[in-house]
């Protein structure tokens, strides 16, 4: 063993001693030729005869040089270096073919490294919290979208955390916060900021700690104690990271509340729970009485004991539904216990698994078109090949080289790859526009850099192997005579290259009819009848200040808003919402006051508005049946109320539903009127039931938001709006307005980013497959350059040969279409899950895609298809 | 230490080097080759350039050392003697080549 590692040691310094030893050996050599000659001399040989016979008698000393390096040192190395340097010295030459090589790997490997990045953020690195593999998402068993299905009162949630045996501890947040509800002011420019109560035990829970001062504590969380806890972002974007701010008093919505401390930058809650938003801060959720008469309103977090599997945990939240439901009367309540990371992520992993795919599509594409420039070139280095093979390399070497060459040229590519991947990545961490949750948390990290340099050797060696294997056994005969060209090699070797471009085509194909699908789906959704019209219309944030203290001075304050909106020039229609659509939702159970309900035969649902007349003009919801809110239905009117058709059609079947009486949570209001139905879920989703109380009526709402619409362009509207209404609320955030165009945008965000990426994709993909059609075209053009000038001088026209080279193209192609085709047919099925009113074998993309592929194919066969027609036949026939 | 099979040439060439240091003492590489001729009374024949890999790699087991110094005639020669772990090693190769040609003579012999 000592031997053997004072032997390594040894090799590892010759390697860097090379000069010097081979000096040293040479001298050595020399001295033995010297004295070899000296005894035959003495023997009477004559000193040319005695050096030549000691030069015979010791063997070459190149070659002797070259053994002793190869005993001494670390031949592997020395190989390696050798074939480094050869590497770069003909890429160097082909500057050209180097230069395409890179860029298509940095792209592939790019777009890798993103997608990579992406998949690991968001569903393989695990929740920024403490051990998140324990963490459980606790939610009553309600339909999605429908926050208060997913949500449970104060008193259940109490309830489940005392009797349940499975956790260590639940936690609960507000879910119902509502984003921009605490307006800041007194500091600087006044900005709505988004806070989020939640109970004392929740940064425990999660293992979050303030970065600064302190959590809330047991006090603060019973009564409405006026402190906040900062988020990291707000604290330094607003406050500049102040490190004095623990203690500070703000002013927020009119009251003073206290700074305790700031959290983390790692503790990103929006992120996690609200993909798109940002929180700015936290106060302490009083678990009282008060909070629990607002129905649902918690969403809960558990943390599972030691020991405890989440089986057992929903074992048990389903026999601890049963008593908990009758013990607070709530008959929907069902807890549904999943893993917090499955919660968070799961519904991504379907898009992402198909982004995934798509990715590694592209890189086989990328990987065949490199083979395929790869057997070019070696097809034109035969000879070179031949007469290194002649000179004595072994296939193996030459084999090595080969593949030398193509990891190096993959190894740029991912260096460029990987500036794409960091740019990519950063440029998504910061797309707020995009809602996708952990988003912020994509970046290229250890595990994104360790797997661009193994799919960087992997896709060397994988575009590298093939025309390394075509390193010439035996052929170096024919190579060095020239005979290559029309003899069965050459043929043999246009086959694996028609091969590699049917593949190319075939992969681009499957690429093609999955962004198809999805680019389908997605105009598709974004014709989807709304319910509403999104276009020149804009929310402004206007909630009455804390003066407004009663209704009759609120309802001053909306009349008097309302006026002043509709005054700006170009306004057509304004009316005031709690809440917009695609936003949060609450739903209460509505049923129609002639009729009678039970436990079996329960009344609807119905998604709760709470909207001022002039409501359904701005947004533009038509108005079916009946008439709109007025400004006389106010507290002392006749209690009213709209509902949408779906509602109608639930409660009265057809019937027609003016003048009856709903009835919800012990209240009875008349229908005056029927309106349209609202996608307010989602754009994919259909609206429920939906009904719409007026809001001079009620006092159950926590925001308001002005809607107008407009004739005039959208751009100057904001500051109209805000300097018409300076004189009744002089303090408007910045950032409360919106365009309704903007929140549309933003639903469709996720699907937005996964199509233009699978486009991106397949645009490349097509790109690549068209070039790689065009390399085997014309490079069988140039290897029958003289069968075509035999033709042509034997009577083809120009036209003949053009439409050969054509046929020649469309065979290639319909191969690979056929092929794909198939593929797709079979693959696209993953996809279901992600496309909306369009099936996953639409005819429409399969054609479409048929037709792009074809013409591509004729395109990229046209250059060829005219210099073959353009050859002289004289010229051809002489060229050999 | 861990020799294939394939290395028997040359483990025989290193034990003649060994052998030949250790009864002859610092010599130089064409010392050591014109010694081995001799005594194999031209039977063997050995190609000269081998003997300098055998020697380098000897050296950097650490069984021999080099060192250069002046020749009977005054030339400039790299010299080499057999080191303590050297001699060791040749006992050692001496008994494993007895045992294993006393095998093949006992083989030979039936």
């Amino acid at each position: 063993m000592l031997t053997r590692i004072r032997r390594l040691a040894a090799r590892v310094r010759a390697f860097f001693r090379r000069a010097d030893m081979d000096r040293d050996l040479e001298a050595e050599l020399e001295s033995h030729i010297a004295m070899r000659v000296e005894d035959a001399t003495a023997r009477g040989m004559t000193p040319e005869q005695a050096e030549r016979q000691a030069r015979l008698e010791l063997g070459g000393v190149t070659q002797i040089c070259e053994a002793h390096r190869e005993v001494r040192g670390l031949p592997f190395l020395d190989a390696l270096f050798q074939d480094l340097r050869y590497t770069f010295r003909t890429l160097r030459r082909d500057a050209g073919f180097t230069t395409f090589a890179v860029l298509i790997v940095g792209l592939g490997i790019g777009a890798s490294s993103t997608i990579f990045s992406v998949v690991n953020a968001l569903l393989v690195r695990p929740l920024p919290f403490r051990d998140p593999g324990r963490l459980v998402w606790i939610a009553n068993d309600g339909k999605e979208n429908d926050l208060s299905g997913l949500t449970v009162p104060v008193g259940p949630f109490l309830d489940l955390r005392d009797d349940s045996r499975s956790y260590s501890d639940v936690a609960a947040y507000y879910a119902f916060y509502e984003e921009g509800d605490k307006k800041l002011t007194g500091y600087g420019e006044p900005e709505r900021l988004t806070g989020v109560p939640v109970s004392q035990n929740f940064f425990p829970l999660l293992g979050a700690q303030p970065q600064l001062g302190r959590s809330f504590t047991q006090e603060e969380c019973q009564g409405n104690q006026p402190v906040v806890l900062l988020s990291a972002g707000l604290w330094k974007r607003r406050f500049a990271s102040d490190l004095a701010i623990v203690g500070r008093k703000l002013t927020m919505n009119d009251a003073t509340v206290t700074v305790i401390g700031v959290m983390p930058p790692s503790f990103d809650f929006g992120s996690v729970f609200a993909p798109g938003s940002k929180i700015d801060l936290f106060l302490p959720l009083p678990l009282t009485p008060e909070v629990d008469r607002r129905g649902n309103t918690l969403s809960m977090v558990g943390r599972l004991k030691p020991g405890a599997t989440i089986k057992q945990a929903q074992a048990e939240a389903g026999v601890l539904s049963e008593p908990i439901r009758l013990k607070h009367n709530r008959d929907e309540l069902r807890f549904r216990v999943a893993p917090l990371g499955e919660h968070v992520r799961g519904h991504m992993r379907p898009a992402l698994f198909v982004l995934a795919c798509a990715v590694g599509v592209v890189m086989l594409i990328v990987c065949a078109n490199l083979s395929n420039l790869q057997l070019a070139r070696t097809a034109t280095r035969q000879k070179e090949m031949a007469i290194r093979v002649a000179l004595g390399a072994r296939r193996g070497r030459l084999i090595r080289q080969m593949l030398t060459e193509s990891v190096v040229l993959a190894c740029s590519g991912a260096a460029l790859g990987l500036i794409l991947a960091v740019a990519g990545t950063r440029v998504l961490a910061d797309l707020d526009a995009i809602s996708l949750p952990l988003r912020e948390s994509v970046r290229v990290d250890f595990a994104g850099l360790a797997f661009t340099l193994l799919f960087a050797v992997v896709t060397g060696l994988v575009f590298g192997l093939a025309p390394a294997l075509r390193v010439p056994v035996s052929a170096v005969h024919d190579s060095l005579k020239d005979a290559g060209r029309g003899s069965n090699e050459g043929q043999r070797h246009n086959w694996i290259r028609a091969s590699l471009v049917v593949s190319e085509i075939a992969f681009a194909c499957v690429l093609l009819v999955g962004a198809g699908l999805l680019i389908r789906s997605f105009l598709r959704v974004l014709d989807v009848n709304l319910g509403f019209r999104p276009e020149r219309a804009a929310a402004l944030r206007i909630d009455p200040s804390s003066q407004y203290s009663t209704q009759a001075r609120r309802n001053a304050y909306y009349d008097e808003a309302l006026r002043l909106a509709k005054s700006v020039p170009g306004i057509q229609a304004v009316g005031l919402t709690d809440v917009l659509p695609l936003g949060h939702n609450r739903t209460w159970s509505a049923g129609a006051k002639d009729q009678s309900y039970s436990l079996d035969h329960p009344p609807p649902d119905a998604f709760v508005r709470i909207v001022s007349d002039g409501y359904l003009n701005a947004m533009g919801i038509p108005l079916r049946a009946g008439r709109d809110f007025t400004a006389q239905d106010s507290p002392s009117g006749k209690p009213v109320i709209l509902i949408n058709e779906t509602l109608a059609r639930a409660l009265w079947h057809g019937r027609d539903p003016i003048g009856r009486t709903v009835t919800y949570v012990d209240k009875d209001r008349e229908v005056v009127g029927v309106v349209g139905d609202v996608r307010h879920l989602a754009l994919e989703q259909g609206s429920g039931c939906e009904m719409y109380l007026p809001i001079r009526q009620t006092n159950d709402y926590s925001s308001v938001d002005l809607v107008v619409r407009t004739n005039l362009p959208l751009s100057g509207l904001a500051s109209a709006i805000r300097a018409t209404l300076k004189p009744i609320e002089p303090n408007l955030a910045a950032n409360e307005y919106r365009t309704l165009q903007q929140i549309v945008d933003k639903a469709v965000s996720p699907r937005r980013f996964v199509v233009l990426l699978l486009g991106g994709f397949s645009v490349f993909a097509l790109i690549l497959a068209s070039l790689g059609i065009y390399g085997v075209v014309s490079y069988s053009v140039n290897q029958r350059t003289q069968e075509i000038g035999i033709r042509m001088a034997l009577g083809a026209s120009a036209a003949k040969v053009r439409q050969g080279i054509f046929l020649q193209t469309l065979q290639l192609a319909g191969l690979g279409m056929a092929i794909g085709v198939v593929a797709s047919w079979m693959m696209t099925r993953t996809l279901t899950g992600l496309l909306f009113g369009v099936s996953s074998t639409d005819p429409v993309t399969f054609l479409g895609m048929l037709v792009i592929l074809t013409a591509v194919a004729a395109a990229a066969s046209y250059l060829p298809a005219r210099r073959a027609s353009q050859i002289d036949p004289m010229a051809a026939l002489r060229a050999n | 230490m861990g020799q294939t099979k394939s290395d028997i040439l040359q483990g025989t060439l290193d034990l003649m080097v060994l052998k030949t240091l250790d009864a002859m003492g610092p010599l130089h590489g064409y010392g050591i080759a014109r010694r081995i001729e001799q005594l194999s009374q031209e039977a063997l024949v050995v190609n000269q350039g081998t003997i300098y890999l055998c020697l380098v790699r000897l050296v950097q087991k650490g069984w021999i050392k080099a060192e250069w110094g002046a020749s009977e005639n005054n030339r400039k020669a790299k010299f080499y003697s057999i080191s303590k772990a050297g001699r060791k090693q040749l006992v050692a190769e001496t008994a494993n080549w007895e045992r294993i040609s006393g095998v093949i003579g006992r083989l030979l012999e039936c």
